[in-house]
Parts: structure tokens; C-alpha cells; sequence
């Protein structure tokens, strides 16, 4: 039933089975994969994640997999990060001192404060809101069908901060601060939260997705 | 801070039950008709708990993760009987995205960093059955609060957290079933001395007691059973394939448990946001019911 043939990178830091799921729901059968020439033939890559992020550095490394990501990226086909695959995106964490991400989008990844008003790790139900100074760029991603402030599913201790605003897609609050909760940035698209954990509305961004897969893949023939 | 209502379903054989003090079991359903259902009506979370811990039956309840699974987009526990990384391989493979550890947890407390380490925190939540003794003292039991083991509840929570549990799932045995609100100065207790998520859980009987108890008990989560499982056994008529599974007399007959207010999940959400409690409201899952 697919007609584009969408890769989960599956280097072994996470449970796969929602995302596949979420997708097949769309009417997309995700193939999970770990190898190379599997995610260089992709018409689309998303790279999932929970855990460390210098655990998930290693993985990739020890499954050779850095370079192809960046490859792939560079195609220009879409390319979808969730949870800590959006994490891995940014130039570095400061999880155990300082780890070195993927540097497809400059920024840093840094620790929630615990304190009395937060926990750490933030999980649940938050909102996601356009930020101040990207208000073109929602409508043209695969939010185009949430609604401001509409409730997400996260989980995490960590969450990046991109060097340049224009790449933040959205934004979220977390105690008295908000952090950035999506990302775009060409044919990136990232998120902090899970979208196939987020109830109707995270499927839709899924398909919202997956049809602009199918865009780019049209045009490329 | 945005709390989360969790739906609880403990699990027997193919069954939804629910009991009194984790004990008595009753069959009230199918656990996968319940779960959508809660899903559709807007919760946040849903929690398996298979209570007999039937491992000889483990194929029926990784089937049941699966069937779950795939029609619910919203996190998945499922805890009872998970006793190694193995084990718990096998239910995140079927479909759940958390796994909850009791007694295994208490007896081998370094699976707590193992799994945390393979699976991620986040995936990792500890289940603590508190009961309270007679000097006041709080004891973690296991088995459904059968099992004496002499651990000090704070004292646990607060290792579990160090040992990189993600989240502390607290039952009050006390309380469970019994409809009489949750146990606030334990869930405080625990809730202040960690910085990990706590999830409240035995007691919630009317709306108050699940403010109280995210109020002055600062509980992250609440996880509730009685209240919405006897208000959609009223809705829900499907009684077939599991009449072999015991006595349903109780189920047809359509009568309530008396010591809870049946109420639904909007119901719940309504409630709290009117007492100025953040939580994700309702409305918007609703409309994509299909």
C-alpha cells in the first residue's frame, strides 16, 4: 500500500513500534533499518529516540551511520528527528560534560533545572505555540493542522536551543521558562515531543508529513 | 505544570477485573474495549497492571499490548511480572511504551539502572504498593500488597530515583478500591523528596479527591480505575468472549460500586480545570473520533 518508502533508523536506542505504527495509520509501512544503503535509498528518514545522547552518538558511530545521515540530509529529501533524534540534530549536548551531535542545525542541547516548580524529566501534556518571531513558518510545516496551543506528549530532560530563531517552529512552557519544542530547518523537521504518543492530532502531523513526502518524491520524477 | 489523568486496567488472563485493596477481583470487561474507549475520551495515559502476574499466560497479555497498541496514540504501561530485561524486551516489543517493576525492582534494585540504561528512563517506572503501618511508618509490599519485604517507602523512592528509575507509580493498598480518596500525606511525602514524576494512585472515589490529591498532595499524575470503569460498563454491553472467565453476573446486572462516583474522563478534566488545575482539556480529541 505504500507508495513512498519511508526509513525508521533503528540504532537500537528505542522501541520502534509507535512510529511504525503512527505511519502505517497514515497508510505508510515505515521499514525499520540500520543500514546504510537501506536509508540512502529512502524517499524520506526519520530518526527516532529515548536515552543518552552520547549512548545514542556511540550507536550510530559504531553502526556507521553519521556519514549517511548527513548524506541523506544533504539530498535535500525530508527528514523527520523526534524526541532524542531531534537532539542529535544540533552541534552538541552537555550531557557528561560535552558530547558532539550530528551539527546538521547549529545550537546546543542542554539540562532542564530541577527546582520546586519543575520535575525533571518533563513528562506529559504540553502545549506547543508558535514563537514570537516565526509566525510565516507553521503553516508551511507539518503543523499546518494544529491548532495554537494544542497539548503534545513529552518526555525529556533535555531539550535544544537553536542558535538561530528562525529555525525554532515552536515553543513551549516548562515552568517559568519556555523552551523549543520543533524545529524547521529546510527539509528538516524535528520535534522534542512524540507525536505518535499525541493522540489524533500527533497522527495528523504524521500524514501531514507524509503527504509532503509524497510531494517531494512527485517532483523528483 | 500540566498534570496527566492515567487509566488504570488490571489485567487477568484476557480480562479487565478490578478489585478492592488489590484483592477480590471482579471481571468487568474487555481491557482493550476500556482502553479505547478512555483513549477516544481523552486520556492521557494508559496503565496495564496484568495482577496475577501470569507468566504462563504471557502470550495473552503480550496479544493484548498489541491489540492496544495499535489502535491507542497515547503512552502505555504495562507492569506485573516483569521480572528481566527480557521480559520487559518482550512488552515494549509487543507495543507498551513504559514498563512498570515492583518486585522485581525491590529485590534485584540494580535492574532499576540496567533497564534504565538499555531502555531509557523515561521507559522505566518503579510501582511502589505502600501500606501504612501501625507506628505510621510506610512499608513497600509486593504482589498486591501481600508480600511483607520491610523497605521503607521514602527511602526506596528516593534510591529508585538514583538508581535511574523515570517516574514512581505510588499505590496506597490502603486506599485502593475503596473509593475513600488517596492516601495525600504518603504521595506528599514521596512527591516532595524526589524530583522524578509521582503518579498517585488508590482511593480516588468523587472529583475532590483527585484535586486533593494533586493540590496538597503535589502528585504529578493520578491514576484512576473504579471511578470511570463503572461508569463505562453502563455504557459498554459487549459481554461476549469472556463468559468462561468466571463470574459475570455482577457485570450484567449493571449495578455500580457504591463506594465510587461514576465519572468520565471530560467529566474529570472539566472538573480540575475549574479548580484552576492545568491539565489537557478534553475538547480536542473528540472532534477526531472515527
Amino acid at each position: 500500500m505504500s507508495d513512498v518508502k519511508v526509513v525508521i533508523i533503528d540504532y537500537h536506542m528505542s522501541n520502534l513500534y509507535s512510529v511504525k505504527n503512527a505511519c502505517e495509520r497514515t497508510g505508510v509501512s515505515a521499514v525499520a533499518a540500520d543500514d546504510k544503503n537501506k536509508i540512502m535509498n529512502a524517499d524520506a528518514v526519520i530518526l527516532p529516540g529515548v536515552g543518552a545522547f552520547s549512548d545514542a552518538i556511540n550507536n550510530l558511530k559504531k553502526l556507521d551511520l553519521i556519514s549517511p545521515i548527513k548524506d541523506f540530509v544533504n539530498s535535500g529529501r525530508p527528514f523527520m528527528g523526534i524526541c532524542l533524534g531531534m537532539q542529535l540534530l544540533f552541534s552538541e549536548s552537555e550531557e557528561f560534560g560535552q558530547t558532539k551531535g550530528l551539527a546538521l542545525i547549529p545550537g546546543r542541547v542542554v539540562r532542564f533545572d530541577a527546582n520546586k516548580n519543575i520535575k525533571v524529566p518533563h513528562v506529559g501534556w504540553s502545549p506547543i505555540n508558535r514563537p514570537k518571531s516565526g509566525l510565516g513558518k507553521w503553516m508551511d510545516s507539518p503543523l499546518r493542522d494544529v491548532q495554537e496551543n494544542e497539548y503534545m506528549y513529552f518526555v525529556h530532560s533535555f531539550y535544544a536551543v537553536p542558535e538561530n530563531n528562525k529555525n525554532v517552529l515552536s515553543v513551549t512552557p516548562y515552568g517559568e521558562s519556555e523552551f523549543c519544542s520543533s524545529v524547521l530547518s529546510g527539509n528538516i523537521f524535528a520535534t522534542q515531543f512524540h507525536p505518535e504518543k499525541s493522540a489524533e492530532k500527533g497522527v495528523k502531523i504524521y500524514s501531514e508529513w507524509l503527504n509532503a513526502v509524497r510531494d517531494v518524491k512527485g517532483e523528483r520524477n | 505544570m500540566t498534570i496527566r489523568i492515567i487509566s488504570r486496567l488490571d489485567i487477568k488472563g484476557p480480562n479487565l477485573v478490578k478489585g478492592i485493596h488489590l484483592e477480590g477481583l471482579r471481571v468487568l470487561g474487555k481491557p482493550e474495549d476500556f482502553a479505547r474507549h478512555y483513549y477516544r475520551s481523552g486520556a492521557d495515559e494508559i496503565m496495564y497492571q496484568d495482577v496475577v502476574a501470569s507468566l504462563y499466560e504471557r502470550n495473552s497479555l503480550e496479544d493484548i499490548i498489541t491489540r492496544t497498541a495499535k489502535d491507542i496514540f497515547i503512552p502505555l504501561t504495562v507492569g506485573g511480572g516483569l521480572r528481566t530485561i527480557e521480559d520487559i524486551k518482550k512488552v515494549l516489543r509487543a507495543g507498551a511504551d513504559k514498563v512498570s517493576l515492583n518486585t522485581a525492582a525491590i529485590k534485584e534494585p540494580e535492574i532499576i539502572k540496567e533497564a534504565s540504561r538499555k531502555f531509557g528512563s523515561s521507559t522505566i517506572v518503579i510501582a511502589i504498593e505502600a501500606i501504612k503501618q501501625p507506628d505510621g511508618e510506610y512499608l513497600a509490599y509486593t504482589d498486591n500488597g501481600r508480600n511483607y519485604t520491610g523497605v521503607e517507602v521514602l527511602g526506596w523512592a528516593k534510591k529508585c530515583e538514583e538508581l535511574g528509575a523515570g517516574e514512581i507509580f505510588l499505590t496506597s493498598v490502603d486506599r485502593e478500591g475503596t473509593g475513600q480518596g488517596f492516601d495525600i500525606e504518603l504521595v506528599r511525602m514521596v512527591s516532595r523528596s524526589v524530583s522524578i514524576p509521582v503518579i498517585a494512585h488508590g482511593g480516588a472515589g468523587r472529583l475532590e479527591h483527585i484535586s486533593d490529591v494533586l493540590k496538597d498532595g503535589k502528585a504529578d499524575a493520578v491514576s484512576i480505575a473504579s471511578m470511570l470503569h463503572y461508569n463505562f460498563i453502563k455504557i459498554n454491553k459487549n459481554f461476549s468472549g469472556y463468559e468462561h472467565e468466571g463470574n459475570i453476573e455482577f457485570l450484567k446486572s449493571g449495578r455500580n460500586n457504591s463506594r465510587v462516583k461514576n465519572t468520565g474522563m471530560a467529566q474529570i478534566k472539566d472538573y480540575l480545570i475549574s479548580k484552576g488545575i492545568d491539565c489537557r482539556p478534553t475538547v480536542n480529541v473528540g472532534a477526531l473520533k472515527r
